[in-house]
């Protein structure tokens, strides 16, 4: 069999569950291109007997990443990549981190360190995600 | 689907003493569940109920569809005692026969194969085995018992960080084979926070908390925010630990719904903030003064 693209691990600091963290390292893999359509995910035997998780955690993630339509699974053969996540998003990429820049810069010199700009951020952020629940 | 545990306020005396009581569980087939509580908390009293090598003094425990102490139940249940015993003068091989002449459904390829893939001689003695060696053939003969449900009782609380992964990895790689329930107990909650997707809180002999670990983490969260009465939050938030300081409050709520209140802040828990919040909520107050009660109350 053909070797698996990508290797998962856990943070278990990180307070994201360990499911979660398998969902955002395959979704992050294929935004960065390291995944792509057709590419072999890790069976759920390779992930438990890499990371010794229970074996639940990853058909759960695996499962929440076919709903998504991001991978579908063949049985007996493997879990595959069956989407593309590169393409949407990637070219408003560099003017959205150039205002970003421009918006840092800002917050320096109003006299901002690294931890009011990540509070201020953090509670801009939290707020309107609310505010868009709401 | 029959559930792996069922358990209707189970109980169980030693003497005067309540070792288990009001254990009321229903544990799906296919889980790995985690059992935490501090060391006395009822952990091995509601293992051994559960394997049927303890009668309950009330209440009702069935196990994969019947009671645990049922002859025929027995052969499907496999117990992985504490500290994971093996008989010091016999030999590996020696054990595996032994396995195979008091199980009847002893899977002897099964353990052959482990044996030979964890490297152990099987000509030497179980005496002479490291402690993580020991905990592997403990674990091979319940395995290749081949049980339904697997029970183990603290396994690796004697083992070093790099044998406690193997022990727990050979432990995960046989649950995606062969499709069994696991019922393991540990005091350390690092052990459980990869392994298990079902927890079960236990301490001073009562259950605190039990429920699918995903659900759990995500309808608990940590409030932080200005000092406030915890008895004026919404309905639907239910304080499991409160703090406070003179200005602030901390708080660690349950609650299925968001958490709309910008004026706090919302933290994630971990599996062992989860624990420690409810281990402590069943902890003693620290020394409250009595007013008006005689000295000797505490006597009773």
């Amino acid at each position: 069999m053909e070797k698996s693209v990508i290797e998962f691990h856990l943070d278990s600091g990180s307070g994201v569950s360990p499911y979660q963290q398998l969902v955002r390292q395959v979704r992050h893999a294929m935004r960065l291109g390291l995944l792509r359509e057709g590419d072999r995910l890790p069976t759920v035997k390779e992930v438990v007997a890499q990371l010794a998780i229970n074996p639940n955690t990853v058909l759960k993630a695996y499962r929440e990443l076919e709903h998504e339509k991001l991978v579908a699974a063949r049985p007996g053969v493997g879990t595959f990549v069956t989407a593309t996540l590169t393409d949407a998003t990637l070219a408003a990429h560099g003017p959205l981190r150039e205002e970003l820049r421009h918006w840092l810069a800002k917050a320096r010199r109003a006299g901002l360190d690294e931890e009011s700009i990540e509070a201020l951020f953090m509670t801009t952020f939290r707020n309107t995600a609310q505010e868009d629940v709401a | 689907m029959t559930a792996a545990l069922q358990a209707q306020d189970l109980a169980k005396k030693y003497g005067r003493r309540w070792a288990l009581r009001d254990c009321t569980l229903d544990i799906p087939a296919g889980r790995v569940v985690g059992l935490v509580g501090p060391n006395g908390a009822g952990k091995s009293t509601l293992l051994k109920l559960a394997s049927g090598q303890l009668a309950p003094t009330s209440g009702t425990v069935t196990v994969l569809g019947g009671p645990p102490a049922d002859p025929a139940q027995l052969s499907r249940i496999g117990f992985v005692a504490q500290d994971t015993p093996t008989y010091a003068g016999l030999t590996v091989a020696d054990h595996l026969r032994l396995g195979a002449r008091l199980n009847p459904r002893w899977d002897s390829a099964l353990a052959r194969e482990r044996i030979d893939r964890l490297g152990l001689d099987p000509g030497r003695k179980a005496g002479r085995l490291s402690g993580g060696e020991r905990a592997q053939l403990a674990l091979t003969l319940g395995l290749a018992k081949r049980p339904e449900l697997l029970i183990l009782d603290e396994p690796v609380a004697a083992l070093d960080p790099l044998a406690r992964r193997d022990f727990l990895r050979g432990l995960m790689e046989a649950t995606a084979e062969h499709e069994l329930s696991v019922l393991l107990s540990s005091h350390l909650v690092s052990d459980l926070e990869r392994t298990c997707d079902h927890l079960i809180v236990l301490t001073d002999s009562r259950v605190r908390l039990a429920g699918e670990v995903d659900e759990l983490l995500a309808t608990h969260h940590r409030l932080t925010g200005p000092r406030r009465d915890p008895g004026r939050l919404p309905a639907d938030q239910h304080v499991v630990s409160a703090r406070h300081t003179d200005r602030q409050s901390t708080l660690i709520v349950r609650t299925g719904g968001p958490i709309l209140d910008p004026a706090w802040s919302v933290g994630r828990l971990t599996m062992e903030d989860l624990v420690l919040a409810y281990m402590e909520q069943a902890a003693p107050a620290p020394a409250p003064v009595p007013a008006a009660r005689p000295a000797l109350a505490v006597l009773r």
